[in-house]
């Protein structure tokens, strides 16, 4: 088990991205950040019915994550997802804003909600409001790719909390023993809810657990975004070439509470003051030589664009009552 | 007359049977400084300790059978599991061994605990934190089923749960949480399978569950204004269940309509409507039975979708009036 802190292959990547590749990256995380500060306006205005889990503070893990995978890879997300949905291949903000706002030229047609926004087009086969639902999937997902011999893999993402069900060591077992090319993606921001990660396990990274079944596991700064890319990026190739899953832990943390109701008792202002020092997007944006105007700039630009997407989904059709029915089976 | 809140029943309820009686303790996800997703454990940590109040990591199956197992040993566990949804998860745990455990070792142990766990739509949880899916413990011989529908019956219920020696399954409603109503202080027990009629009326029996009895007895209201005479009971206990006052009433009566939140098909009405038919009542029938229940639908996240996926108080009423009245 390696542990990498932060890569110091940057200047290597920015060179092979260049600046336009890099300034797109910072702009996707701007528009999750913009995504779900809004998203939290909406919600304290009383316009969002239900609940939502904001993953702001853990920009860079989605970014760097989707980064070296291909539109023809799959991804299987999780509850806190809206970061890695706008990450992954051909999504789309105005359709995820609808489905947000429960209407029906949302991507589930207002059906789903922030918890299960999907994008099956576009291989992005969905958030899940079960912790640790998507991890026996992707076992299934990596042995279609397996059975129908391409050069797919899967990222399945989850949380901390998620390691702690029955169905992620049934699964990474079986991803192992069969070689399938499964990434499985550990967000550990810190808690499961209430109960912190110290509490939760007697062992120092999450990614150690990859050794009980016999799979490489590695743990990387979730708030450096080149690291978070590193490390998908081995493990993708490490998938493609047939030789089957890695454990990756991207240590990350949540700015936020749990879920809109959340006093958060369990944990102080000084440990999350601490970790905003930490922001992935202003981390990212020091690597590639920006200054705080162009980074304000490109901030505005991401709002704007959010602006758009609620006017979208805004005047966007309620789904009809009389479709209720619809959907149930093929 | 003091009223509480059917969360601070239930925490009433706890924290009396946890003073009284060292074996009680609970377990579950956030239920220690977070107070539980919903509040019912809210300060009970301060009071008990996390030796009494325990948080578990994300792990249903073994909460449960952690239940089992201490239940085994002379314990009487309290498990909360944060969604019903979730409940599937423990299903193993529950319905091969602590259902069984009694009548496969020929009567020799008991498995005395109880599982809370908060069932129903109407928050915009969508189809994976929304279900009620009581029946299918109610298909389960071994485990008892209880659904209270207020503060006082929450707080008589759970007391009556705890000291009960078999697995319970405690089927709260998200949106009964705040609800008021009168909540004696003492310590009381309401008996398990004991059936209420919560309102008298002449003209139509409605057997009604969880939140949709606040429902039904609305409807009645209402339905009154119109010269309707509604009887309203509630089975309060759905296994194993009292049918005496459900046949009386239907011999009374004439006539009857189920109501629950949980999708029609395989639901709970089914077995209450067979039980009508294999009665004495059925002689009584002057209408067909009906069921109103859950659209045989996920529960969808838009607001309106999801009200038109469960009973609300003017389908009861429109469902009360034909039955009553014809058209059916
Ligand atoms: C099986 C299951 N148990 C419990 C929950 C309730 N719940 C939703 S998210 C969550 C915490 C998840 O923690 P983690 O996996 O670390 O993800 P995070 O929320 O921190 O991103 C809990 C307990 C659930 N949705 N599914
Ligand atoms: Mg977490």
């Amino acid at each position: 088990m390696t542990t990498i802190i932060e890569t110091s292959n940057y200047p290597a990547y920015l060179q092979e991205w260049g600046q336009e590749k890099a300034l797109d990256l910072l702009r996707k995380m701007l528009l999750i950040r913009a995504f779900e500060e809004k998203a939290e306006e909406l919600y304290a205005l009383g316009q969002v019915h239900g609940t939502m889990h904001l993953s702001i503070g853990q920009e860079a893990s989605a970014v760097g994550a989707s980064l070296p995978l291909r539109p023809t890879d799959y991804l299987l997300n999780h509850h806190r997802g809206h970061g890695h949905c706008l990450s992954w291949h051909g999504s789309n903000v105005d359709l995820m804003m609808a489905e947000f706002l429960g209407k029906e030229t949302g991507y589930c047609r207002g059906r789903g909600g922030s918890m299960h926004i999907a994008n099956v087009e576009s291989n992005n086969l969905g958030a899940n409001g079960i912790v640790g639902g998507g991890i026996p999937i992707a076992v299934g997902v990596g042995l279609s790719i397996k059975l129908r011999k391409t050069d797919q893999v899967v990222l399945v993402v989850f949380g901390d909390g998620a390691t702690n069900e029955g169905a992620f060591h049934e699964s990474l077992n079986m991803a192992s023993i069969w070689k399938l090319p499964v990434i499985y993606y550990i967000e550990n921001n810190q808690y499961a809810m209430s109960m912190p990660v110290k509490k939760a396990f007697n062992i120092e990274r999450l990614s150690q657990r990859a050794c009980a079944y016999g799979i490489p596991g590695v743990s990387v700064d979730g708030n450096d975004l080149f690291s978070v890319y590193e490390a998908v990026k081995e493990a993708a190739n490490r998938a493609r070439s047939g030789h089957g899953p890695t454990l990756v832990e991207a240590l990350t943390y949540r700015w936020r509470g749990h879920s809109k109701s959340d006093r958060q008792a369990y944990r102080t202002r000084e440990e999350v003051k601490a970790w905003q020092k930490k922001d992935p997007i202003k981390r990212f944006a020091k690597k590639i030589g920006l200054d705080e105007k162009a980074l304000d700039d490109l901030q505005q630009e991401a709002r704007k664009r959010i602006e758009q997407a609620v006017a979208f989904a805004e005047s966007s059709p309620e789904p009809d009552v009389a479709t209720i029915m619809e959907g149930v089976y093929a | 007359m003091r009223e509480l809140t059917y969360a601070e029943a239930l925490r009433e309820a706890l924290r009396q049977t946890m003073h009284a009686d060292p074996t009680v303790f609970m377990i579950g996800e956030d239920i220690g400084v977070y107070g539980g997703a919903f509040g019912v454990s809210a300060g009970l940590i301060d009071e008990f300790g996390p030796e009494r109040i325990i948080d578990t990591p994300i792990s249903e199956a073994a909460l449960t059978g952690a239940c089992i197992g201490a239940a085994l040993t002379g314990m009487r566990p309290v498990g909360e599991i944060q969604f019903m949804d979730f409940i599937t998860l423990a299903m193993e745990q529950l319905v091969l061994q602590a259902a069984k455990i009694r009548f496969m070792f020929g009567g020799k142990a008991k498995v005395p605990f109880v599982l809370r766990t908060p069932a129903g739509s109407g928050t915009g949880a969508a189809a994976q934190h929304s279900q009620s899916l009581e029946n299918w413990f109610v298909h389960v011989p071994g485990l008892k089923v209880v659904m209270p529908s207020t503060p006082y019956d929450a707080k008589g219920l759970l007391r009556a749960a705890i000291y009960d020696d078999n697995p319970v399954i405690f089927v709260e409603h998200k949106l009964l949480y705040k609800t008021k109503g009168y909540v004696p202080e003492e310590p009381y027990e309401i008996p398990l399978s004991q059936s209420k009629v919560v309102r008298e009326g002449t003209d139509l029996t409605i057997v009604a569950t969880s939140i949709m009895v606040q429902r039904s007895l609305q409807a009645a209201e209402i339905l009154a204004q119109v010269g309707i005479q509604v009887e309203v009971i509630d089975p309060r206990t759905l296994k194993p269940l009292d049918m005496n006052p459900i046949v009386a009433s239907v011999k009374k009566t004439g006539r009857v309509m189920v109501v629950h939140e949980a999708v029609k098909t395989g639901g709970f009405g089914g077995e209450v409507v067979a039980r009508i038919m294999e009665s004495e009542a059925f002689d009584y029938l002057e209408a067909p039975v009906r069921r109103l229940a859950g659209l045989d639908i996920p529960i969808p996240y838009n607001r309106t979708l999801e009200s038109h996926a469960v009973p609300q108080v003017d389908n009861i009423v429109d469902e009360a009036r034909k039955l009553v009245r014809g058209g059916y």
